[in-house]
């Protein structure tokens, strides 16, 4: 499971031998984020967003399973629930707006942690299976933030649940009696939110789970790195404390740091104020809304405003709300495939010119589908998101497949010591210098390069 | 393989539909959003001159402002609007002593039990919620031209730009410029701007029509601390008084996060140092 040089565990005290033997649970940290477990030396700071996204999920764990004990999932108490927690409860407005945030939060590290996967290809062989878990966890994600969201049953909170099961209602044939069951009625009522929050207490630890499953897969092949070259010695590697915990430790400071400044100065800033009145069945907002981490996938089943219908005859092949559906699940879906669909054998977007346009057009993609979901439901934001819609969909099927086998990739460097530290070892160049000739570099000997002590 | 080429495919299939859509004659055509005749009145909600005292990183209640803005809510606003999430005891925090608190909330009636168990009203004990004005929505609807007066406690947090929204709006009712009428009968196909019976025209209220009459005249109501009570003097004390019932906890949120985020970025400092002393003899040494 591990690289031959790494560090092994050697319990000191007679208690630690006891419990080595008994229960090697310390061993078994040692070896996932201690001293034994050996990590490219190169990674970047784009590297530290698996462990933040670990932290805010502790976080969302913790204020949820406390605000929990003062909330009542009852639709004529609930939205008075939470402004007891905000008024009455002893430092009950910190949690909230920390899990309030804390969401936000979790949704901006997962997505840097997944456009990190993206531009250097993360998703591919022999990592496949730590990326199908991390599409699992990124929907488990979706469906635990949404129903959390209705559970302040605020005005957006009835109405996106509305508009989100109303979804389902979209599958032919049992499309209508599946929302009615999954919903509990024809609309959101107590039903919907008892059983929206035993889901939402009970989702977390699922994703936790599949966390846990997430970084067994990691720890087969080990980490990947910006050069995309696998590990090749000893000298290529870092033991993961102290260096990664060092590193990781204060840029989970600053983030942290960060986030706290939306929690104390700025708690509603990324929320939507019709929230704060209490649901009402009969008044419908001006406009729903769903919270911005799901902006792009709303933009996505917005562009389809039109069914498909076979030309001439007027007969409608699949109705317009259908399609919207389809293509918004399908945009995450789509993820699933991605190992199989980009074959290019280069992994890092450093070394692939072509590639990495198309990755800033992408990039660029989702903002604008982002901006185009949060606004209103009329032109030209729905032909921008048709467009951009049409080009999320032909860069992960159409243009990765392509470009994988035309691009002709930059040379790649040896090994991830010579990245680091130049091809002799001796005169070191930055990273960004011109990569050195592929061919020779023959075998660096393991430690020529480890530092004197 | 056959994953690629169905992907393509598929791929392919979508996206033509909705370019095909996109960039059909018809769907190009479009018009430019309507607009509804009242886009002619949008105003800029306005700060009061100098801001609120609750503004900013380190911005703090005043206590004085509060008080007042209490007053304008217990003589003006209670007589349609509730503020159910507050209690008489949260009135300590303005600055009011706990007699004060007992005696103002016995000037309140609540309703009760008498001895008998029927239904009677009492006076309000500190522990005790600000009463609604109406039994229930039927009869608040029944006095007001079925409009029903919202209750005030969270109005500052369910309104973008909330405080200055209600000082804004309380100063809103104005008569309507040459201007925007000629606009918004534009907008409105040539139909002159109108006013509906029973509502009032108010330039901050999103469709300019508004079903709460006018409230603040200057010198309605008498300062206790003697402020000269002008329109704008009102509206911004009752705006911070609102303020502060949406959020009890405002200023010491403000107050807590900077010794947290200063804490953080303390930690944040040291961490930083120890990752820099860690990486030392990892990183490729300078040249020179």
């Amino acid at each position: 499971m591990s690289f031959a040089w790494a560090n092994q565990y050697e319990p000191k005290s007679d208690f630690t031998k006891w419990i080595d033997e008994k229960l090697p649970l310390p061993r078994l940290i040692y070896n996932a984020v201690g001293a034994g477990y050996p990590v490219p030396r190169n990674l970047n700071y784009m590297w530290n967003f698996g462990f933040l996204a670990g932290l805010f999920l502790v976080i969302q764990i913790i204020t949820g399973v406390v605000l929990a004990m003062h909330y009542a999932a009852d639709t004529s108490v609930a939205f008075g629930s939470v402004e007891h927690i905000m008024r009455n409860v002893n430092y009950g407005w910190m949690l909230r707006y920390a899990h309030a945030n804390g969401a936000s939060f979790f949704f901006i590290v997962i997505y840097l942690h997944i456009f990190r996967g993206f531009y250097y290809s993360s998703y591919k062989a022999p990592r496949e299976m730590i990326w199908l878990l991390g599409v699992v966890i990124f929907l488990l994600m979706m469906a635990t933030a949404f129903m959390g969201y209705v559970l302040p049953w605020g005005q957006m909170s009835f109405w996106g649940a509305k508009v989100i099961t109303g979804l389902f209602g979209a599958i032919p044939i049992i499309g209508e009696p599946l929302q009615v069951w999954l919903v509990g009625g024809y609309a959101p009522n107590g039903a919907t939110l008892n059983r929206f929050f035993s889901l939402h207490f009970l989702l977390p630890f699922v994703i936790l789970g599949v966390v846990i499953l997430h970084i067994w897969a990691l720890h087969i092949p080990g980490s990947s790195n910006p050069t995309g070259v696998e590990v090749k010695s000893e000298s290529d590697t870092v033991p993961f404390h102290p260096y990664y915990v060092a590193k990781d430790g204060w840029f989970l400071g600053l983030v942290v740091a960060i986030y706290a400044g939306f929690v104390f100065f700025a708690p509603n800033a990324l929320g939507h104020p019709d929230n704060y009145i209490e649901a009402n069945p009969l008044s419908t907002p001006a406009e729903i809304v769903p919270e911005w981490y799901f902006l792009p996938f709303y933009a996505i089943l917005r562009a389809f405003t039109g069914d498909l219908v076979i030309p001439l005859t007027g007969i409608v092949l699949v109705p317009a709300k259908l399609l919207g559906v389809i293509a918004m699940f399908g945009s995450i879906l789509v993820w699933f495939f991605l190992p199989w669909l980009d074959k290019s054998p280069i992994r890092s977007g450093s070394y692939r010119p072509l590639f990495q346009k198309f990755f800033w057009v992408l990039v660029v993609t989702m903002g604008v589908l982002t901006f185009c979901g949060g606004a209103p439901a009329e032109q030209p934001y729905i032909l921008i998101s048709q467009i951009a819609t049409a080009y999320y969909f032909l860069h992960f099927l159409v243009i990765l497949p392509i470009v994988s086998q035309i691009e002709v990739p930059k040379p790649l460097p040896f090994s991830i010591t010579e990245a680091v530290l130049g091809k002799d070892g001796e005169e070191p160049k930055p990273i960004s210098a011109a990569p050195p000739p592929q061919s020779g570099g023959g075998d660096l000997p393991g430690g020529a390069l480890q530092p004197a002590e | 393989m056959t994953i690629r080429l169905g992907g393509m495919f598929f791929g392919l299939a979508l996206v033509g539909v909705l370019l095909l859509w996109s960039f059909l004659p018809d769907t190009l055509k479009y018009s430019t959003p309507e607009k509804s005749p009242y886009y002619a009145f949008h105003e800029d909600k306005l700060p009061p001159a100098g801001g609120f005292s609750f503004d900013g990183l380190g911005g703090k209640w005043d206590n004085q402002q509060l008080q007042r803005g209490y007053q304008v809510y217990k003589e003006v606003c209670r007589s349609c609007h509730s503020l159910k999430y507050v209690a008489f005891r949260n009135l300590e925090e303005l600055g009011y002593s706990e007699a004060e608190v007992r005696a103002e909330a016995a000037s309140w009636e609540v309703p009760g039990l008498d001895e008998y168990g029927e239904a009677t009203l009492r006076p309000a004990e500190p522990t005790d919620y600000f009463p609604s004005p109406y039994p229930n929505e039927i009869a608040a609807r029944a006095s007001n031209n079925n409009a029903l007066p919202p209750d005030l406690s969270l109005i500052t947090k369910a309104r973008p730009d909330g405080s200055n929204y209600v000082y804004s709006l309380m100063q809103g009712y104005v008569e309507p410029t040459e201007e925007d009428l000629a606009e918004a009968k534009e907008l409105g196909g040539g139909v002159e701007w109108e006013t509906p019976v029973g509502l009032y025209f108010n330039e901050h209220f999103y469709n300019a029509n508004i079903a709460m009459p006018p409230q603040l005249y200057p010198d309605l109501i008498t300062y206790a601390d003697g402020t000269e009570a002008t329109t704008e003097q009102m509206a911004q004390d009752v705006a911070a008084f609102l303020t502060w019932t949406a959020e009890p906890t405002l200023v010491l949120r403000k107050q807590t996060g900077w010794y947290v985020v200063a804490f953080l970025l303390f930690a944040t400092f040291l961490g930083f140092l120890s990752y820099k002393e860690i990486w030392a003899n990892k990183k490729p040494k300078k040249k020179g």
